[in-house]
């Protein structure tokens, strides 16, 4: 091993000049096409990409309803025109990245609404402990105006003895007369106790959580519109 | 299209629809640099003598029809199906935010979520209305005798004007245009003067495919866009 180490006339590897690092210039006219052609392939790609998110993102559009408050929009890159390989990898990257944001948001609805099931099935087993609270089908991810109300038969008789019961709602009223008149978006969810995204949704009061696999950073708690207490 | 007279009486909800009326669909040219970039981009014209005004009863009762037909889940699975989805795709490829400038069917559903039922304004826009909802390819009009030659889609030229606006079109901005001019840019307004007003004797239906959707679509949408107006 020694002998190998001081050995002073081995050969070396030989090593090629720095120019031989850089490749060879293509001749004149060769450049330009090929590189042509190279991009519009990678554009033919993205397109393709592309393609295939918009359909990603279209069902997942169609699976959100009728949940609000979804961000589906990706920005354009001011068209109708050519986009070049940069913009379309922004239109990719953009769906891509849109895509995502739209899953977390619809786990985030998922957990939810499945706690706030378990909430319709706590207070079926037992409507004392659940005085005056409601949950409106939108709180578990379904259409319409059905909803479950912990009210006491017999008014304040039943108040007083206990008597306690699931009230379910028959649903949406007719249409009829006219409009009423539009409000701010945000005055109808501030008087139901909070913004209607599952991410800033108040708890009303403490609750068990069911296990979740998103970032501690995010708060989620089940929505519970209209509880509160006599 | 703004709102237009009457045109005259003798048309009423008895009348049929011209049911043996044949399109005579005439292929537009396409910019080889469009077409190399986008293939199965297309457009196809006819022209048809008509007459502008308000909707027939007939056509107004296709339209109340049609309304009953469309409702909230065709609206939400909308951009599923495979022809608004090739559109909203060329919109992505163009640059377009197809949730910003809606396609064209997607426009009309919207509107008709938002006023209820199919609105009528006049006969050239209720007839390309029932067109695209019912086949789903965008369709456009011009005034044909303000048409000089065929139709086609290329890329605007560098300070190219546009009738209608004080500044050029941006360089590069895909226009529907005639041998002469631009007529309108793609999916967006048209050319000041181009477009069926007040008067017009024939109409030149437009309709613009895109990868993904097939030509018997196209087809299609013409000859209920013209059997509509020749109602």
């Amino acid at each position: 091993m020694e002998e190998l180490l001081q050995r002073p006339n081995l050969p070396e590897v030989p090593m090629a000049p720095e120019e031989s690092l850089v490749p060879p210039a293509p001749p004149d006219g060769l450049d330009t096409i090929l590189y042509e052609h190279d991009e519009r392939d990678a554009r033919a790609d993205l397109r393709r990409q592309i393609a295939a998110m918009e359909l990603a993102l279209a069902r997942l559009f169609g699976s959100a309803f009728p949940r609000k408050n979804i961000d589906f929009s990706v920005p354009g890159m001011g068209g109708p025109r050519l986009l070049s390989v940069d913009e379309l990898e922004k239109v990719r990257d953009g769906l891509a990245a849109r895509i995502q944001d739209v899953k977390a948001d619809l786990h985030d609805y998922a957990v939810v609404e499945e706690s706030n099931r378990e909430l319709i099935e706590e207070m079926l087993a037992d409507p004392a402990s659940h005085k005056w609270e409601r949950v409106y089908n939108e709180d578990i991810g379904e259409p319409g105006c059905k909803n479950w109300h912990a009210t006491p038969r017999w008014g304040v008789l039943g108040m007083l003895l206990g008597w306690w019961r699931v009230k379910l709602s028959s649903g949406c009223p007719l249409a009829k007369g006219l409009r009423p008149p539009e409000c701010p978006p945000n005055v109808r969810d501030a008087s139901a106790g909070g913004a209607s995204h599952p991410r800033n949704r108040r708890r009303p009061r403490p609750r068990r959580l069911p296990p979740r696999h998103v970032s501690g950073a995010r708060t989620i708690a089940p929505r519970l519109r209209g509880a509160h207490s006599p | 299209m703004e709102q237009l007279p009457t045109s005259g009486p003798g048309r009423g909800a008895e009348e049929p629809l011209p049911d043996d009326w044949e399109v005579a669909p005439e292929p537009g040219w396409i910019d080889p640099a469009l077409a190399e970039e986008f293939p199965g981009l297309s457009i196809v014209s006819t022209a048809i003598e008509t007459t502008t005004g308000r909707s027939p009863e007939a056509l107004k009762e296709r339209l109340r029809t049609l309304s009953d037909r469309i409702a909230g889940a065709q609206a939400i699975q909308l951009r599923q199906k495979p022809i608004p989805w090739a559109y909203r795709v060329f919109f992505r490829h163009i640059g377009l935010d197809p949730d910003t400038t809606r396609t064209p069917i997607e426009q009309l559903i919207f509107e008709r979520m938002h006023d209820g039922r199919f609105k009528s304004r006049n006969r050239v826009d209720d007839a390309l209305t029932i067109a695209m909802v019912e086949v789903g390819v965008a369709l456009r009009a011009f005034d044909a005798d303000r048409v000089e030659g065929r139709l086609g889609l290329r890329l605007s030229a560098e300070g190219e004007g546009f009738e209608g606006r004080v500044s050029p079109l941006p360089d590069g901005t895909i226009v529907v245009a005639d041998e002469k001019r631009a007529l309108g840019i793609l999916f967006d307004r048209t050319a000041k003067g181009r477009g069926v007003k007040r008067g017009t004797g024939r109409v030149l239906l437009a309709a613009i495919a895109v990868r993904g959707v097939p030509d018997i679509a196209l087809e299609e949408a013409l000859w209920v866009a013209g059997s509509a107006l020749r109602a």
